[in-house]
């Protein structure tokens, strides 16, 4: 017997994992979820049919969300995680002995449950003393929040799911009243490859770029998202991702890593000639 | 309401029974299942255009039924506790015509409140009844009309004993009630109809703590837009009557105007629909009560905004509120309505239902989600965040007393010319402005344009208003009486 997973990345184009066995599949107020274990990732997590993370590829998608921004802001100490119901970037967060608080908010306590119970080594993260863990629409969530976080880190991968509601200009406003004055939002910004996401792709950036002072797009490799190739968006309301970079600073903590390094940090936003184009694009409209 | 029976969904079942048969069509419509216009089955989908078929026996005849339209339509009435129903396809307009037509004839008096929507004050163009307006009361705060006063109804009666009909909202665009049940025993004990335009109120069916709806208070007819908060496709409605109406005769009027191509899609969406509001109305109603109310207190914690709620009910103007509707005054953050409302769709992809001079509406029905909610509450905090400004400048809107001069049939037909927005006042209309949505006549035909009125329409356009009704495109000019 040959189990398969499919996972559409276009109407025209699937990625085919093969799968060992299924460990779990339920489906919660929000969504459907599943969990595999395949041959070539590990075990995977789907929502709604498409992977979130796999075991092989977790760890370059928490990086790159986590490095980035706190390898810039000189001195994050309250970060919030919104959709961060895995644990993966709490689990990269907590590596800093500086941070004094996490705020974790994620809708769906279910996913985190499964998480829990089949990804323990990324959902380790949540346990850590300084985490809050809430289980609330990230958008209701951030209302009341006023100059409060260093750093918010939009953890949600789906435009179109139910977390529709994370990439959108209220929740992009809402993250910079959050925000205090020299505050940092990392989100994921989609791949731009294929042309449905390219669409997606442009107008989240049309309207960060609008939201924030600072706006600069960045990239990463994963194997399991469309194409392979995903963007990172770092909006900020004082720092440069690059001008403000404290790779001495950084490297000085000696912190063990698989894919971000200071250096792959300047290259990451250095992007191809088309994303570039398509960027300004929006930034010119 | 026999539940066992309201399992059913005949027209629905007759189209799945007649799509088994395979039957080769040599009838209209002349794409033949799609097969003769493949972009529009691409647009909509082979299941879609297979369903686009005529009247024939096995599906019955709108315009004369006597099988499962008729079945469907027998359902209809015992699940809305009417004595008769019948399917419309030209949108709720149809069946609020219907309801006047059937009731008033050339020089027959109507008692209306003057915030009724185009299509009533088109069916006395078309019948040439005579509208005596009551005068609803207005909120001077929210800028919006209110219901109609028990008092100021006994009065219009009382001036006109010969008056035909009463026509009640129920509950209004903004979701106001007035005392229907006093209405009826009053209207009906001068051997007056009662009329009930529950274009916004197909939910009061259904839901629980919810204001009384047109049948259950004893009016003799009532237009329900099954397409709003009953779930079905746009411009499907559905036309109610009581035990003193005489069916036969609204079903002869209903034919000087309905198509005799009546389409299955929307017919089938009734029936659907009907059943599910049936079945499952009360819970899908209580979820949106709850996410309505859920909205209002979100956004009334923003501050700046007040979305108002059963705290308005005061016994007369204010007799119910419908709590299923999400209306938001925002004057107080320096926006006109209008103005949040193409902010809310420009740069916050959200699209509303109106927005008027002073206040903004949310439809939320049953097919909302509490995620989307969140999006709408999260959008005002920003766009009082990002816009809000001084409020001075901003009109408030008003109540303009309309004076009659000529009936609006008469008005209509008459000989006119075409005159400036501000060179007509003084002038008799000849013709409706309106904002669209939602719908209702700042000027009807007959009525003299004063300056209140101009000013009126000027400033809405300026807000940017969609306005229309006027023969002039830019609805810069107005057709008044030569």
């Amino acid at each position: 017997m040959q189990m398969w997973f499919s996972e559409y990345h276009t109407v025209n184009v699937k990625l085919d994992v093969r799968i060992e066995e299924q460990l779990f599949s339920g489906k919660s107020e929000y969504q459907k979820i599943d969990v595999f274990k395949s041959y070539e990732f590990g075990k995977m997590a789907a929502l709604d049919g498409e992977i979130v993370f796999s075991d092989a590829d977790e760890f370059i998608y928490d990086e790159m969300v986590t490095h980035v921004p706190m390898a810039v802001h000189p001195n994050a100490k309250k970060i919030l995680i919104i959709g961060g119901g895995d644990g993966g970037v709490a689990k990269e967060l907590i590596k800093y002995p500086f941070v004094e608080k996490i705020d974790v908010v994620e809708t769906d306590k279910m996913f985190v449950d499964v998480c829990r119970k089949f990804f323990p080594e990324v959902a380790c993260g949540l346990e850590d003393p300084r985490i809050s863990m809430y289980y609330d629409d990230g958008l209701r969530f951030l209302r009341g929040k006023n100059d409060e976080y260093d750093l918010i880190i939009n953890d949600s991968t789906d435009p179109l799911g139910h977390t529709e509601g994370l990439f959108t200009k209220e929740f992009y406003g809402s993250c910079y009243k959050a925000l205090r004055e020299d505050g940092i939002m990392v989100y994921q910004h989609g791949s731009p490859f294929y042309d449905e996401d390219e669409a997606e792709c442009r107008k989240m950036h049309r309207k960060v770029y609008k939201s924030f002072p600072i706006s600069r797009v960045y990239q990463a490799h994963i194997p399991t998202c469309p194409s392979g190739y995903w963007l990172f968006g770092f909006a900020s309301k004082k720092y440069h991702p690059l001008n403000d970079l404290d790779a001495e600073r950084w490297d000085a903590l000696g912190m063990k890593t698989w894919y971000y390094t200071t250096n792959l940090h300047r290259g990451a936003f250095m992007l191809p000639k088309y994303v570039e184009d398509l960027l300004e694009e929006e930034e010119t409209r | 309401m026999d539940i066992n029976r309201q399992q059913k969904a005949p027209i629905y079942e007759a189209l799945e029974e007649f799509k088994k048969r395979r039957v080769v069509p040599f009838d209209v419509p002349g794409h033949k299942r799609g097969r003769g216009n493949p972009e529009l089955v691409q647009l909509l989908g082979q299941k879609c255009v297979e369903l686009d078929v005529n009247s024939m026996k096995p599906l019955d005849n709108l315009c004369h039924p006597v099988s499962v339209i008729r079945e469907a339509e027998e359902l209809t009435a015992d699940a809305f506790g009417a004595e008769n129903a019948f399917l419309m396809v030209g949108g709720t307009t149809s069946a609020v015509q219907a309801m006047i037509l059937s009731t008033c004839k050339a020089g027959d008096k109507i008692i209306l409140p003057r915030n009724v929507h185009k299509s009533a004050l088109n069916a006395l163009v078309l019948c040439g009844a005579v509208p005596v307006y009551v005068n609803p009361e207005m909120n001077a705060k929210l800028g919006i009309s209110l219901g109609m006063e028990i008092d100021q109804v006994a009065r219009a009666i009382e001036d006109n004993p010969d008056a035909k009909a009463v026509l009640v909202n129920n509950p209004t665009y903004y979701g106001i009630c007035s005392d229907l049940r006093a209405i009826v025993k009053l209207a009906h004990s001068r051997g007056i109809k009662v009329l009930t335009d529950e274009a916004h109120g197909t939910h009061l069916y259904f839901g629980e703590n919810l204001p009384v709806c047109g049948m259950a208070a004893g009016a003799d007819m009532s237009a329900i837009s099954m397409h709003k908060s009953g779930g079905s496709l746009t411009q499907s409605s559905i036309l109610l009557t009581g035990k003193a109406v005489k069916a036969d005769h609204v079903r002869q009027i209903i034919n000087l105007t309905q198509t005799t191509s009546a389409s299955y899609l929307l017919l089938s969406s009734l029936d659907i629909s009907r059943r599910n509001l049936a079945l499952r109305g009360r819970e899908s109603f209580a979820r949106v009560a709850k996410m309505a109310e859920y909205a209002r207190n979100e956004i009334n914690s923003i501050g700046g905004y007040y979305a108002y709620g059963r705290d308005l009910v005061n016994g007369t103007s204010i007799y119910d509120y419908d709590v299923t509707k999400l209306s938001v005054y925002t004057l107080d953050i320096g926006l006109a309505g209008i103005e949040v409302y193409d902010l809310l769709r420009d740069e916050y992809d959200i699209q509303i239902e109106f927005g008027d001079i002073c206040n903004i509406l949310a439809y939320i029905s049953i097919g909302d989600r509490i995620q989307d909610i969140e999006r709408l509450v999260g959008a005002l905090q920003d766009i009082k965040r990002l816009y809000s400004r001084d409020r001075t400048g901003l009109l408030s809107g008003e109540y303009i007393n309309p004076e009659v001069a000529v009936s609006p049939q008469k008005a209509f037909y008459a000989e006119k010319k075409s005159l400036s927005i501000k060179d007509s006042v003084g002038c008799i209309s000849g013709e409706f402005v309106m904002c669209y949505p939602p719908g209702i006549p700042i000027l009807a035909p007959g009525e003299r344009i004063t300056k209140e009125i101009a000013e009126y329409i000027l400033y809405a356009k300026e807000k940017g208003c969609s306005m229309q009704g006027t023969e002039d495109p830019a609805v810069e000019y107005l057709q008044v009486l030569a």
